[in-house]
């Protein structure tokens, strides 16, 4: 039976229990530590009739104060959309070449524009518009739709080869693929076009013959391409597609054809603006 | 749950013995007020420190319409540091590095010239302590009677008078809080600011934040933050030689110490007659007579104490006083002491001194009124043009630090041909304007586009000289150019 006796040393009581002459000493909680211990007690307690903190069967308990995490963020969206709007409703109200002649309007919708390139176009078009086989580089001076401020919103607005009304359209025949044209006939207009784009047309050959036939309508005689109907330039260093020569031949036999959809049904008007006013900024606007 | 009484007959263990408590309780230490030189000097000290502190923010110094008026003030919001004619920006900050430098210098160099003279006399843990024990001795007495005091059981008597000490320390605490804070805005309207309750919580945390320190260490703590707290008093001795002027007890005329008594002379024995007078005196409750030691802040007071006594006794003073302890060392053995003042450690410290400060005047004299911040862009990072030219972007920060709009021009060399073009700016040229505003930081994203064949591969080196029109000053910058591998 364990006895709790007093300890001479120190003068404390010991716990009663002893092992092999060893006893230990009953030293109590710090009164302090107990002390703190009470008061989170209450505090939970007030805790739960303040905020949410119990599950109920389909829900849970409020709590006095009605906090939300979801609420907190709902009203930090409104406020941020309030402390916005005065920009935004200015961007809203002008069109985009007042946009880039305004410098605090310009300075804002580059950093806005940034940010909803960087969400919506930089899948495809790479951030900062550095593009990718396939997707155009926004960032140099060769523009398939047009590179002025107009021309890069209406891109923007309705996109390219889509199901909306205004969406840009074209479609480069299939001149392998639909037998228009025999394969010897596509490798020489594939060598004209090499020629095109190092700036040293190869006159008189029998490629040429065949580009001004079949292709010159839409990418010009001198190969400098239309932005009505998107037709690329030819006679320069910027390849969609890539510009080998295997390329040019895959490309005129079976083209592809890139789409983009139409962000007017996505965005909202004053995110298009600002979009139109970053990448005409990217470096290659017109 | 009451905390277990330590017997009291354990409280001072034999030396080594091992059994007893390893914890002493800590006694509050009340000094006797003493009157002497270098208690006048550290009243002087308390009363210019604490002037110059709470006085300082409130002088003005006009610096133009649209800067603020105040000499010495922390801009946390503007992000800029005023110091008179000064105007430090934030990435100027390393010239406090040179400051604290020299105040790290500067303590050392006291402490080897005459001891711990900057915790006696300035340290505002000894300036608050000391104004804190003011109070006490002003509404209980002095020593024997706050002893009394802390004693006594509480009684009606006691609790006044410790609420009335509480609340002047308080009251304190709040103005050096206070004090503060008017060091980072405008001091005036801030004062009446924080009175109107109209300040930030911020401005309230912060002045109750240093308020509530004050009011502990100077008002609870005391020598225990000088103690435990101050890394200063660990390393102090390494502070000293054996020139070092400190506050020492001289032995061999002391000893052997024996109580006076009437119609006994002094001859035969020491001249310290043990009334502990020092001891008492002193703020950190030690016994100078047991040599320099760690907790000695060198307050001098002990000297005030024993000199009043010397004086009672008509005996010589300077029986505690401050000496080297190689004076000590020659007077033990009758010779006469010198005192060094010129030694290698001496001389080292003043150089250092005048080598930092000379470097910090040669640097704020010598400080460009603008800067030029360039940065590569890396998403793309280079563009092939239709031409075939390479094209780079870079954000470009120009820091116009003069409270005046000015023109700058913007170069490139490096690569022959570039030419550079400002997005919201010129077309493609050899060199840009930018214009920046007073006091404020530009930023432009630009291009700068270089033709193929004067490039030197992946990386081609690009130099941004900006100059200023005014001035014609130029700052000069290096960059780099990028390109597709050939």
């Amino acid at each position: 039976m364990a006895t709790v006796e007093k300890d001479s040393v120190s003068g404390q009581n010991t716990t009663g229990h002893e092992w092999d002459g060893i006893k230990e000493l009953n030293t109590p909680l710090p009164k302090w530590w107990v002390y703190v211990f009470w008061a989170t007690v209450i505090w939970a307690i007030g805790y739960w009739v303040m905020m949410p903190a119990w599950p109920t069967l389909n829900g849970y308990t409020a709590g006095y104060l009605g906090y939300s995490s979801r609420g907190t963020l709902d009203a930090e969206l409104v406020a941020q959309k309030k402390g916005r709007s005065a920009w935004l409703s200015k961007i809203e109200a002008s069109d985009v070449a007042a946009i880039e002649k305004d410098k605090d309007l310009l300075r804002y919708a580059m950093a806005g524009g940034k940010i909803a390139f960087n969400e919506n176009c930089a899948a495809c078009h790479g951030v900062g518009g550095v593009g990718a086989y396939g997707f155009p580089t926004l960032a140099d001076d060769e523009w398939l739709w047009g590179g002025t401020l107009a021309d890069i919103e209406q891109t923007i607005k309705y996109g390219v080869r889509n199901a909306n009304a205004n969406s840009r359209q074209s479609e480069m025949p299939k001149f392998g693929a639909d037998g228009l044209l025999k394969p010897e006939q596509i490798s020489a207009v594939s060598d004209y076009v090499l020629s095109l784009a190092s700036k040293a047309p190869a006159k008189g050959s029998a490629g040429e013959t065949v580009y001004a036939e079949n292709c010159a309508a839409c990418h010009a005689d001198d190969g400098a391409g239309m932005a009505a109907v998107g037709a690329p330039a030819l006679n320069n260093q910027i390849w969609l597609y890539k510009g080998t020569k295997d390329a040019i031949v895959a490309q005129v036999t079976k083209p592809k054809h890139g789409a983009m959809p139409a962000w007017s049904e996505r965005l909202d008007a004053s995110t298009v603006k600002m979009l139109a006013v970053y990448v005409h900024n990217l470096g290659g606007g017109k | 749950m009451a905390n277990p009484k330590i017997d009291p007959t354990l409280k001072k263990p034999a030396a080594g013995d091992g059994d007893g408590p390893l914890y002493a309780e800590t006694v509050m230490i009340h000094p006797r007020s003493v009157k002497g030189t270098f208690r006048t000097w550290k009243w002087v000290a308390l009363g210019v420190l604490l002037a110059v502190y709470h006085l300082a923010p409130f002088i003005r110094w006009d610096r133009g319409p649209d800067a603020p008026s105040q000499a010495i003030l922390a801009d946390m919001t503007g992000r800029r540091g005023y110091f008179f004619f000064l105007e430090i920006w934030p990435q100027e900050v390393y010239y406090i590095t040179g400051l604290l430098f020299i105040a790290a210098i500067a303590l050392f160099f006291m402490s080897a010239m005459a001891g711990r003279v900057w915790c006696g006399f300035f340290c505002f843990q000894t300036v608050y302590t000391d104004l804190f024990m003011l109070v006490e001795r002003l509404v209980v007495g002095d020593r024997a009677k706050r002893m009394a005091l802390d004693r006594a059981p509480w009684s009606a008597d006691k609790l006044v008078k410790k609420a009335i000490i509480n609340l002047v320390w308080l009251v304190i605490g709040a103005s050096c809080g206070i004090g503060f804070t008017l060091f980072f805005g405008d001091a005036p309207t801030m004062l009446r600011d924080i009175f109107a309750g109209n300040e930030d919580t911020g401005v309230y945390g912060t002045i109750a934040v240093v308020g509530g320190c004050c009011f502990l260490l100077a008002g609870y703590a005391r020598e225990q933050v000088c103690l435990y707290m101050c890394p200063y008093s660990r390393f102090q001795s390494a502070m000293f030689d054996e020139h070092s002027l400190i506050i020492t007890y001289e032995e061999w005329r002391g000893e052997p110490r024996k109580p006076a008594r009437k119609g006994e002379g002094f001859e035969n024995r020491g001249h310290c007659i043990d009334c502990k007078m020092c001891v008492t005196a002193c703020p950190t409750g030690i016994d100078i007579r047991d040599g320099i030691q760690m907790a000695c802040i060198g307050c001098a007071l002990c000297i005030d104490a024993c000199n009043t006594m010397m004086d009672k006794y008509k005996l010589p003073r300077g029986l505690i006083t401050w000496d080297s302890t190689a004076n000590l060392a020659a007077r033990e053995k009758g010779e006469k002491g010198s005192f060094r003042l010129i030694r290698p450690r001496s001389i080292l410290y003043v150089v250092i001194m005048a080598a930092v400060g000379g470097l910090m005047v040669f640097g704020l004299s010598s400080r460009k009124t603008f800067e030029l911040n360039v940065l590569h862009e890396r998403a793309p990072l280079f563009v092939q043009l239709s031409d075939g030219s390479i094209r780079n972007g870079y954000t470009l920060k120009v820091l116009n630090m003069v409270r005046e709009d000015r023109t700058f021009i913007l170069e490139v060399a490096g690569i022959e041909g570039a030419t550079i073009n400002v997005v919201g700016g010129e077309t493609k040229a050899a060199s840009a304007q930018l214009k920046v505003a007073a006091d404020a930081v530009g930023t432009y994203n630009m291009f700068v586009t270089a033709p193929v064949a004067k490039l030197q591969g992946k990386r081609t080196p690009l130099y941004f000289t900006l100059r200023e029109t005014g001035t014609g000053t130029t700052n000069r910058l290096e960059s780099l150019f990028a390109a597709p591998e050939r």
